[in-house]
């Protein structure tokens, strides 16, 4: 380790290539924290969100009318405003009206921290597409499929659990995909309020070593190999999910 | 594919060819364009600061303007934050930094730092009265507001380990601070004599409880290729003199801000 610690010392100081992570304790722990964060805060919205979008797309068929419009309002409300704006009306407009509670210090704890608000806004927003995309994949299930289901005596819930959910997650899976990758990218945003993920640790860093090139070009290879576990993962699902003759 | 390679060779190339030929001196530079570009900070009362009908006002503005003057060109003025403007300066944006930078061993391996200093500032926090904080090992483990960019972010972190929540920039860690989210706010303690001299009652339960650390010196920041240049030289007697005239303690006093006593001092030693 010392060894990997020198070089890039060495590197540092022969060529004017700063990698600070490699070789600043203080650096490379505040990085790694970053990446455990991004992992934390991108596992606890892809799950949130998936949640989120299984819910709203089976309340969208429901027969009361107000549910029916209150999904489609959460729907609208959260795809048409930017995410980095919910973040920050989350963080700053609805978090400091909420109660404290007390720990010892004047002013106490938040009830919600930021990491708490970048989870709940973040999955609200990843969640709001993922209703409209489990609902193209319902809607492009077969209708006989349903009434067969019906006719053999299925609830309602019976038939979305075990028939149509099952069949349009598949042919949802592309899109889902590719609101699973947008959704971690999105996490970048997080770091305007504070949330110590990867682009505010590299931040950290790169305005106190004054390496901001270097830590760019690591940001940007770090990202590309996250990404491309997810895309392999889903990659991977959709294999796995396959049936085999039933084409979408 | 070899191709590809030799053209972006080519490209990485001609790029760095052309960043080397830009380089020529700030001074005739900026006599040329008519225009001096200075970044300054617009969240920093009342060095730089917006007034109510949006212009950036304050003490490092009036220095702006003076240079100006002095070249004969006009001012423009951009916003710069403590994360952007070590970028904004090397990519040639502005042509000095006037925004309460520090000056430390650090940042002068990237930015050339104007001799003699014109301000100097010391690191304390912004907390409530009640918060029980009394020195500053009592931050350990607890939530602190900070800035990005701040030089003793870091330090404080190692040495007393509370847990900072850095915002980009000062109104996000002020509202934090107001909207309970942190124990205190760490920054300088010029900002917050300001704010709490100021008499805004929304700092009526705020105090300083520490005793300030860390003094630090404010300079201009130019290229480092111009420090020893005319443009330096040129900046550096102006600030000479305004030492010696009195000039800044006058537009200290002019802006409400404590008597420093490293103005006095200096003004004293050039006298």
């Amino acid at each position: 380790m010392s060894g990997v610690a020198e070089w890039f010392r060495w590197l540092n100081s022969a060529h004017g290539i700063n990698l600070s992570i490699f070789y600043d304790g203080f650096d490379q722990r505040r990085f790694v924290t970053g990446i455990e964060t991004t992992l934390g805060l991108s596992l606890a919205c892809v799950a949130a969100s998936f949640a989120l979008g299984v819910l709203g797309a089976w309340l969208q068929g429901s027969k009361s009318r107000l549910v029916r419009a209150s999904v489609r309002c959460y729907v609208e409300f959260f795809r048409n405003t930017p995410p980095l704006i919910q973040l920050l009306f989350f963080y700053f407009g609805i978090g400091a009206l909420l109660p404290t509670f007390p720990d010892g210090s004047a002013g106490g704890q938040p009830l919600v921290s930021n990491l708490g608000w970048a989870i709940v806004s973040l999955s609200l927003f990843a969640g709001a597409h993922n209703v409209e995309i489990f609902r193209s994949g319902i809607e492009a299930v077969p209708r006989a499929m349903r009434e067969a289901a019906e006719a053999l005596g299925h609830t309602r819930f019976q038939i979305f659990r075990l028939i149509v959910f099952p069949m349009a997650f598949r042919i949802s899976l592309p899109a889902f995909n590719n609101n699973l990758v947008n959704l971690v990218k999105t996490t970048t945003l997080a770091y305007a309020i504070a949330v110590p993920e990867l682009l505010y640790a590299s931040a950290q860093i790169w305005s106190e070593s004054f390496n901001v090139k270097e830590m760019m070009n690591v940001l940007l290879l770090v990202y590309l190999a996250l990404i491309a576990v997810v895309v392999w993962g889903m990659g991977w699902l959709e294999r796995r999910l396959r049936i085999p003759g039933y084409s979408v | 594919m070899r191709a590809a390679i030799r053209t972006l060779v080519f490209v990485l190339a001609a790029l760095i060819a052309a960043k080397s030929a830009a380089a020529e001196d700030t001074l005739e530079a900026v006599k040329k364009k008519g225009v001096i570009v200075i970044g300054v900070k617009n969240d920093y009362k009342p060095w730089g600061f917006l007034d109510p009908s949006g212009q950036i006002i304050g003490l490092e503005i009036d220095m702006s303007d003076e240079i100006a003057k002095k070249i004969g060109v006009k001012l423009e003025k951009i916003p710069v934050t403590a994360a952007n403007r070590t970028e904004f300066l090397q990519q040639g944006k502005i042509d000095a930094i006037i925004a309460t930078m520090g000056d430390t061993p650090q940042r002068r391996q990237v930015i050339g730092m104007i001799e003699p200093n014109y301000y100097a500032g010391a690191t304390n926090v912004l907390a409530l009265k009640t918060s029980g904080l009394s020195q500053w090992g009592d931050l350990k483990g607890k939530k602190v507001c900070a800035v990005q960019g701040a030089y003793y972010n870091r330090r404080v972190s190692e040495l007393y380990q509370p847990e900072l929540v850095v915002f980009p920039a000062v109104p996000e860690a002020t509202n934090a601070l107001l909207g309970g989210a942190c124990v205190g706010f760490l920054f300088d303690d010029t900002l917050f004599s300001s704010w709490l001299s100021s008499g805004d009652a929304k700092w009526a339960n705020y105090t300083m409880p520490l005793t300030s650390e860390d003094p630090q010196p404010w300079a201009i920041g130019v290229r480092l290729e111009d420090l020893k240049g005319p443009f330096g030289q040129l900046l550096s007697a102006m600030v000479t003199e305004w030492h010696k005239t009195g000039w800044l303690l006058e537009r200290e006093k002019k802006w409400g801000i404590k008597e420093s006593p490293f103005l006095v001092e200096m003004h004293k030693k050039l006298m």
